[in-house]
């Protein structure tokens, strides 16, 4: 059977390509898409780890960050339109009013 | 009747409240007098009730409330009723009724009307509780309280430069001297766990035998708080200037009342300064040194305010000579009669000023008994009163500090005491004919004229007092007078051992008689007969013309000795400290390191999410990493 | 039930469908166009799934193709095509701010630092005992009854957080 280290390891590649994307990529839609990523990534050792202890916790888990990441998701577009329609723009560089 | 003596203070202090807050002329013209003279009249039911009973138990406290109770610190707000503490509050309350009176007039035209007597009765309130109070905070509450308010009078036309230094002048100088006795009190309370007089005097002996370092210091420390209130040497110089004060407070606090507080107090501790022998000795060379010392000074200066308040200093060292001596009832004496004669004098004084819009120089006066009689001659008794003219009153209080002194064993003082007496009536003598006699020498556009009732009623009162206070209090002349038989059962426990009478006391008596019309009949010759003309007697004895009318350099001395390294210190510590230290140092440091510090920080706030993210995932990195190979 | 604790080619499916995920997961974070990102996404999540299916996850491979594959996937793709933003090439430089800390060469650098530790902890995972004898099918009724029972007010709080998050779009849609 296939051993558990190596789901966490697939795992632990797509969150790092995720959070590499979040760096790299500009727009900010992306970004969220790569968040997204990072989330599943997480899944995957959430249920990997569960499954291997032959526990359904793990899965509850799973179906509470997906319920969050579908509430970040409709919340969070929503601020992206209402950004674009200030700012013209998704590209996160042209944003830094948060600079002091 | 004697309970009723918290009335005496909170009478003046009503009237304050309602001065400082009715504001009115017309309230305070009524209300300021109406107050002290109230409280004389009360105080005067007191004095019967008190002399109602026998001589040994004429020594009452009122409790009016205590203090802060139940925390091992209650003080008793207490008023102590005896044949000393009685005097003083009549002489504070009768003598400050009069000049009350008399300030309805000579203030009449200021705008500020309401808020000078506020402040006189602010004065008298603090004077009453400093005299009537039965322990030394109580003491030191009235004591700051009369030096608050002698500051606030002094500087009362601050409008006018001389008169706001002169009031902080005042102020500073007389800090020194609370300094030292606010150590003394808390000495005592150390001590004694009290400040209450019952306790400190009834044990004093038990606890100080005579002579005791301690005692001398404490003692010592008290008397400097007292030169410093009584404008002794070497703390004497604000007083002249407190002249630039409205001249009813110069006769009320700088003549009559607040200045006596010194001598009050060191009388009212006897029990203490007679275990300090010392002390004593100290204390009745500066007294003798002082009168000696502002005798001279008044010899020659020609400001009519001026003269008067060396004079007063002078009068001052008289009681202090006493007080040193050990002659209580002597210097009490004379604090009453020279409260009548000074306060008479100052008051005519400003009735001059009044008439001559202002005019105090001495050389621009003359012959003015045709234009003000009443000032004239009420001022006439005071004039003969100092100088020790029998029957008038300074002739009794006068000679029997001599009497005294010579007596105690000090012929040095006595003699110092005797000279300062031929200086003094010369001096009085000079200000009187300058000003009141001889041909006028003001401009022809000046017309002097007298002044309203209101201020010459008062002035007809004390110099009646000035006429009979001697008589009434000082005879029969000794022992059995009546202000010694009044004030006997204050000093029962004197233990300076009185000495049978060495000096011949009719002897001692003509000679400060002789002393007196010596005086006099050298300002006859100089300034009426003119045998010799004053300028060639100035120029025979240059030196001393000089070193008087530059009052010893003491002021020149204290500015260099004082007043400049003060100055020198500051200008370093605003320099050095504060401009350079605190404010470049500590302050501009601060600024620079915290500018330093968000310089090289603030390339990291870039405002790019981007960046955020990756400082947020690098510290998780660390973190995960430290975590991995650290733990 | 059938015994599911031996799936036939399991290893081969395995590694292929994982290569696949790596695969377009790269694909999606190199590609200029957002909308073959979002295309490549879609595939990874539903390579995820298969993953999920191996780990006898049945439910939660059926919600995750349902919820991120059709519902998020096509809220993306539609905000995309709305927006109608293109990117630049996501490896050029442009502009002051990529100076520090969002240079595409830093940022790779950081990638392998956390995959090496990331992978250092996932190899040191020992394999349970418990599960020697081959993975268990967890059917949609045991999760049911693990959200109903034990994870209970966990489950309501998503209900409420569900409501404000809605509630939340609505105004932000809204405001003009």
């Amino acid at each position: 059977m296939i051993p558990l280290s190596h789901y966490l390891l697939v795992s632990a590649i797509l969150f790092t390509i995720g959070a590499v994307g979040v760096l790299i990529r500009r727009n900010a839609i992306l970004i969220f898409m790569c968040i997204e990523l990072m989330l599943n990534a997480v899944n995957l050792s959430f249920i990997a780890l569960a499954a291997y202890q032959n526990l359904v916790d793990g899965q509850v888990f799973v179906f509470f960050v997906i319920t969050v990441a579908a509430a970040e998701v409709a919340v969070g577009l929503a601020i992206l339109v209402y950004l674009f329609y200030q700012r013209l723009t998704t590209d996160v560089d042209d944003i830094n009013s948060l600079k002091g | 009747m004697i309970e009723l003596i918290p009335l005496v203070l909170y009478l003046p202090a009503l009237g304050a409240i309602i001065n400082a807050f009715a504001g009115r002329k017309s309230v305070s013209r009524i209300v300021g007098p109406a107050v002290v003279g109230l409280a004389f009249l009360i105080a005067l039911v007191v004095l019967a009730g008190l002399l109602a009973l026998p001589p040994d138990q004429r020594s009452r406290d009122v409790l009016m409330w205590t203090w802060m109770p139940g925390r091992g610190l209650d003080i008793q707000i207490a008023a102590r009723v005896d044949p000393l503490s009685l005097l003083m509050t009549l002489v504070v309350t009768g003598v400050g009724f009069l000049i009350h009176v008399y300030s309805t007039g000579y203030m009449a035209d200021d705008e500020r009307y309401a808020r000078f007597f506020f402040y006189l009765n602010l004065f008298i309130t603090a004077m009453l509780a400093l005299v009537l109070g039965n322990n030394y905070l109580m003491m030191f509450l009235g004591w700051e309280g009369v030096g608050l308010c002698s500051y606030l009078l002094i500087g009362f036309w601050f409008y006018k430069p001389e008169a706001a230094n002169a009031a902080k002048k005042a102020f500073v100088v007389n800090r020194i001297g609370d300094f030292a006795f606010t150590i003394g009190v808390l000495w005592l309370f150390a001590i004694f766990g009290t400040s209450d007089y019952n306790v400190i005097f009834g044990k004093a002996h038990e606890v100080f035998k005579p002579g005791d370092t301690t005692i001398t210091w404490i003692t010592l420390l008290l008397f400097i708080g007292a030169t410093g209130k009584s404008a002794q040497l070497p703390l004497f110089v604000w007083l002249p200037d407190a002249m630039e004060g409205p001249t009813p407070v110069s006769a009320l606090i700088h003549a009559a009342t607040m200045v006596t507080a010194g001598v009050y107090m060191v009388v009212r501790s006897h029990a203490l300064f007679e275990l300090a022998p010392l002390t004593m000795s100290v204390v009745a060379s500066v007294g003798a040194l002082t009168a000696l010392f502002a005798a001279t000074i008044a010899l020659v200066h020609t400001d009519l305010k001026r003269v008067l308040a060396y004079s007063t200093i002078s009068q001052l060292g008289y009681m202090f000579m006493a007080a040193g001596v050990g002659a209580w009832p002597a210097a009490m004496f004379h604090l009453t009669t020279h409260a009548f004669f000074k306060a008479l004098m100052f008051l005519g004084a400003g009735s001059v000023m009044h008439g001559l819009h202002g005019e105090t120089n001495i050389f621009k006066m003359g012959g003015l008994r045709k234009f003000m009689p009443v000032t004239a001659a009420t001022f006439v008794f005071g004039w003969l009163a100092i100088s020790g003219i029998p029957p008038l009153a300074g002739f009794f209080s006068k000679d029997e500090i001599l009497a005294q002194t010579f007596n105690a064993g000090y012929p040095a003082l006595w003699a110092l005491g005797t000279l300062t007496a031929a200086l003094t009536a010369f001096y009085i003598s000079r200000i009187t004919i300058l000003a009141f006699f001889g041909r006028q020498r003001f401009g022809r556009d000046v017309h002097p004229h007298e002044s309203p009732p209101s201020m010459t009623a008062p002035l007809a009162a004390l110099a009646f007092l000035s006429l009979v206070g001697g008589m009434a209090l000082g005879l029969p002349l000794g022992e059995g007078s009546l202000i010694n038989q009044f004030l006997a059962p204050v000093f029962t426990e004197s233990h300076v051992p009185v000495e049978a009478a060495t000096g011949n006391a009719d002897l001692l008596t003509s000679i400060s008689v002789a002393m007196g019309v010596l005086g006099i009949g050298v300002a006859w010759v100089l300034y009426v007969a003119r045998w010799i003309p004053a300028s060639f007697v100035s120029r025979v004895f240059k030196p001393f013309y000089i070193l008087f009318s530059r009052k010893y350099f003491v002021d020149e001395i204290y500015h260099a000795l004082v007043v400049v390294p003060a100055v020198w210190t500051a200008e370093f510590l605003f320099k050095a400290v504060d401009h350079a230290m605190i404010d470049g140092v500590a302050i501009g440091g601060a600024v620079e390191v915290m500018t330093l510090w968000s310089r090289a920080l603030r390339w990291t706030q870039s405002g790019y999410v981007r960046s955020y993210a990756f400082l947020t995932l690098l510290g998780a990195v660390a973190m995960v990493l430290f975590f991995l190979f650290r733990l | 039930m059938p015994d599911l604790s031996n799936l036939p080619y399991e290893q081969a499916i395995f590694y292929l469908v994982s290569a696949l995920a790596v695969g377009c997961a790269l694909a999606m974070i190199l590609s200029k166009n957002a909308v073959h990102a979002a295309l490549f996404m879609v595939a990874n999540f539903g390579l995820v799934a298969v993953l999920y299916l191996l780990l006898r996850a049945s439910f939660i491979a059926t919600i995750q193709v349902i919820v991120y594959a059709g519902a998020i996937m096509v809220l993306f793709l539609f905000v995309i095509m709305m927006l109608n933003v293109q990117e630049a090439d996501p490896r050029s430089s442009r502009g002051p701010q990529d100076r520090l800390f969002t240079l595409g060469s830093l940022a790779p650098l950081l990638g392998l630092g956390l995959l090496g530790a990331l992978a250092y902890v996932a190899l040191g995972v020992k394999q349970p005992a418990a599960t020697s004898g081959g993975l268990v099918f967890a059917n949609i009724q045991d999760v049911g009854a693990l959200l109903f029972t034990r994870y209970l007010y966990p489950f309501e709080i998503t209900s409420l957080l569900l409501l404000v998050a809605m509630i939340g779009a609505v105004v932000l849609a809204k405001r003009r």
